[in-house]
């Protein structure tokens, strides 16, 4: 909904980006204004999937920043994830309000996210990678094995949740995804995203530059943990259980990277418009029976292939030849 | 004055290992304030081995690196640029969705993680900066639209961004024209004017003669000669590393080909890329067991020709090719049918090592054949049996292409298409791929067509030569007529 291309110091940005940033600043503003409205308009059910996916956003935005920006290939957020929201359960299970259980959930997400970043500093593209999908593993694998604790594939029930109001629960989610989205947007067009973005490019030219590679990756990771976990950690208070299938598994995962592409990888908030769509028509198509997933698969596969931009990417692409 | 005397960069005793090849071996320099030093060397003496560990990117074994008395040697490079180290790299890799101007200011920013608003004197500092070096029609636009010499400014314009005391230049003049290179050497002039010491990294001594103050020439790792552009190039060492010499021709008895239909015959083939007409009525022909030689600059249509013999291009015109048209045959097909291309790019697998590349070229022989072939190849190439578990990608430029070459001799080719195997290669490299070639042509029957910007390379084995001009076959005629009648006329 903003120009990708334009410098923060919106001031001396020449005439072309700076009315389409403008008008980008209208649109979200109008955006967020029918969206923080969704409880007078829209049905309970409605309600009800839109939370999940804007938490669901949240994920994805955490991603595309990790990956987008500094270049980082995790195959695995669901990692980051899963840890938020076992450690905000596991924690609540032992008498912790919400609150604490919150900045806890996201503490131990950041920890997971050092953890991550130390293989990260030595190895590349799909080594990574694949460390990031092991890492995914190794968390289903100790869920399990101490299903005492966290009560293994069933899932972990929290004595607490957020409300039982869906527009409450519905208000709690749009506004956490809009706060992570301002922060995560400007972040990635601050010089701190210009940085990122150099040192995913090319380690030796941005050490070059006079960069820090190191601090700017472990940074990284360590915002990209801190939204997936609160993410992770609010999704649990919500549905009130922290659970493999929802949290953690693989399949999350490729989900959150579709929903990414799709909406348009390096945008930030493209990661939205994606995770919208794909729990929406999800649940839109439930009627269809088993054949749901594979139409909203297959739709975003298409769009994956022909605009590999994805629908913002190419939006603003479009906007910016008007 | 004492300061004065000070020198800007004062490399001593500097050592690096990589395994059991030392790479630079007890190596000192100095590089004052407002002085370019030169330093030279071809492909593996280690002269890009220096300039990584001036710049923190490779550690050395021992030895100093003193920037205005500070020894950094073994710092991490991002301290090593602060410290007032900046490095112009040979292949720029620019944030292809931000603006000209976005690049530089990104090299502008303070290397910290809580600056998120640039400070408003960047954008200023920039546009002075991009205005210098003459970028300022280009500020808005995005690096994949702009023409290379541009994007080599842009690099430079990053490198000067932080005002730099010391100044890496890898390679300055690679791939500008004649005009452009002047304009280089101007911006580079600047450098030294503006009381920076510059340190040019090439090949060879005559590209940067002009510019240099000073020049260090480097062998195996070691020095072989400092002192000015002149004196370094009347050095005996320098000379005999940097074997160039007049052009030699090597007649051999006429071969009889009046008797038998050429084997390959090129006749009138047009190629057209858009509006640009890449070759124009162009016809050759190659006889069996002949060396034929097609020599022109760059850009005169010798890599269009061997791709539209190899079916890679569409074209007007007939090639025939032991008395068959080659029209509408893959390039695939063509392949199998004898007509091997050694493209100038090398295509090797980089990961691969040098025996699986081979093993890749003879996928179709026998194993028995498969075995003879490898034998006689690391006959013709020694060094290649010495790197045979070495992967590709870690052989020196020479080595690689003499793997190129004796990979596609793998596939038994009854025509070898050579395009361009000297490209980047060092002096004493062409003469070992020279020799390579003697012998090829003198010990096996095989065909070869050797297209070269290097006439001293290309003339020594042809049996025949054709000049390449401007998409236009120019000339004809053996190599001995060559130098009396087109060798003014060539450059």
């Amino acid at each position: 909904m903003n120009d990708a291309r334009s410098f923060p110091d919106a001031t001396r940005m020449n005439r072309g980006p700076g009315l389409l940033r403008r008008r980008g600043l209208w649109i979200a503003v109008l955006v967020v204004g029918v969206g923080a409205a969704g409880p007078w308009w829209m049905s309970a059910f409605y309600l009800g999937v839109l939370t999940t996916a804007f938490y669901f956003g949240v994920f994805a935005m955490s991603w595309d920043l990790l990956f987008g920006f500094a270049g980082e290939v995790n195959f695995g957020p669901t990692f980051l994830i899963g840890l938020g929201a076992y450690g905000a359960g596991l924690m609540n299970n032992a008498g912790w309000p919400i609150p604490l259980c919150l900045v806890g959930g996201a503490s131990v997400a950041i920890v997971g996210g050092l953890l991550l970043a130390l293989p990260a500093l030595r190895l590349r593209g799909p080594y990574f990678g694949l460390v990031t999908l092991v890492a995914v593993l190794l968390l289903l694998d100790a869920i399990v094995i101490f299903a005492g604790f966290t009560g293994g594939e069933i899932g972990m029930m929290v004595p607490s949740i957020l409300s039982v109001s869906a527009s409450v629960n519905y208000w709690y989610a749009f506004g956490f995804m809009v706060v992570s989205a301002v922060i995560l947007f400007v972040l990635s067009r601050s010089s701190l995203g210009l940085i990122l973005q150099a040192t995913g490019q090319d380690r030796i030219e941005a050490a070059a530059l006079g960069f820090n590679v190191t601090k700017f990756k472990v940074a990284a990771f360590c915002i990209s943990a801190l939204f997936s976990g609160l993410a992770g950690a609010m999704l649990t208070f919500y549905e009130g259980t922290a659970s493999v299938d929802q949290m953690v598994d693989l399949s999350i995962a490729v989900q959150i990277i579709i929903a990414v592409v799709f909406g348009g990888r390096r945008t930030i908030l493209g990661g939205v418009l994606g995770a919208i769509f794909l729990v929406l028509f999800n649940e839109l198509l439930r009627p269809i029976g088993q054949l749901n997933t594979f139409v909203v698969s297959g739709v975003a596969l298409l769009v994956i292939v022909f605009y590999p931009d994805g629908v913002l990417g190419y939006a603003l692409r479009w906007a910016e030849k008007q | 004055m004492m300061r004065n005397a000070e020198p800007a960069l004062d490399v001593r005793g500097l050592t690096k290992r990589f395994g059991g090849l030392v790479a630079v071996k007890d190596l000192s320099f100095q590089v004052q304030p407002g002085e370019i030093l030169g330093l030279i060397g071809p492909n593996g003496s280690g002269k890009s081995t220096v300039m990584k560990l001036v710049m923190g990117i490779e550690r050395p074994n021992s030895g100093t690196v003193t920037l205005s008395g500070v020894d950094v040697a073994g710092w991490p490079t991002h301290r090593i640029a602060r410290q007032g180290v900046g490095i112009v790299f040979q292949h720029s890799r620019p944030l292809h969705r931000q603006t000209v101007l976005e690049n530089i200011k990104l090299a502008l920013l303070p290397d910290s993680l809580f600056r998120l608003v640039a400070d408003p004197l960047v954008d200023g500092r920039a546009r002075a900066i991009a205005e210098r070096l003459g970028l300022g029609n280009v500020l808005d636009r995005r690096p994949p639209t702009l023409p290379f010499a541009d994007l080599r400014r842009l690099e430079m314009a990053k490198a000067l961004a932080r005002d730099p005391k010391v100044v890496l230049v890898d390679e300055p003049f690679a791939g500008l024209t004649p005009s452009e290179m002047t304009m280089f050497s101007e911006l580079i002039d600047d450098f030294r004017r503006d009381g920076r010491a510059v340190l040019l990294v090439d090949h060879n001594v005559k590209s940067v003669a002009a510019l240099v103050d000073r020049v260090l020439a480097m062998y195996l790792g070691e020095r072989i000669a400092e002192g000015s552009a002149e004196s370094v190039m009347r050095d005996e060492t320098v000379r005999r590393v940097y074997l160039g010499g007049a052009i030699e021709t090597h007649p051999r008895k006429e071969l009889d080909a009046r008797t038998v239909e050429p084997f390959l015959d090129v006749r009138g083939v047009d190629v057209r890329y858009g509006k640009a007409q890449a070759l124009q009525q162009v016809s050759i022909h190659v006889n069996e067991g002949e060396f034929v030689s097609v020599v022109g600059l760059n850009g005169a249509g010798k890599t269009t020709l061997f791709n539209a013999i190899s079916g890679l291009v569409p074209y007007d015109g007939e090639i025939h090719w032991d008395g068959e048209s080659l029209r509408g045959r893959s390039p695939a097909a063509i392949a199998r049918a004898g007509l091997v291309q050694c493209p100038e790019t090398r295509e090797l697998f980089g990961d691969l090592s040098v025996r699986e590349n081979l093993d890749l070229g003879g996928q179709h022989l026998s194993a028995a054949s498969q075995r003879a072939q490898l034998a006689w190849l690391f006959d013709l190439f020694p060094i290649m049996a010495e790197r045979e578990r070495q992967p590709a990608r870690t052989l020196s430029g020479g080595e690689q292409q003499m793997l190129a070459i004796a990979r596609a001799l793998m596939m038994q080719p009854k025509l070898l298409i050579l395009d361009e195997p000297t490209l980047g290669l060092a002096p004493v490299i062409l003469e070992q791929l020279s020799k390579a070639l003697g012998r090829l042509r003198e010990t096996t029957p095989v065909t070869v067509l050797l297209g070269e910007q290097n006439v001293t390379f290309a003339l020594p084995h042809a049996d025949r030569v054709y000049v390449l001009e401007h998409a236009r076959i120019v000339w004809e005629g053996d190599p001995g007529r060559f130098a009396a009648e087109m060798g003014t006329g060539y450059l």
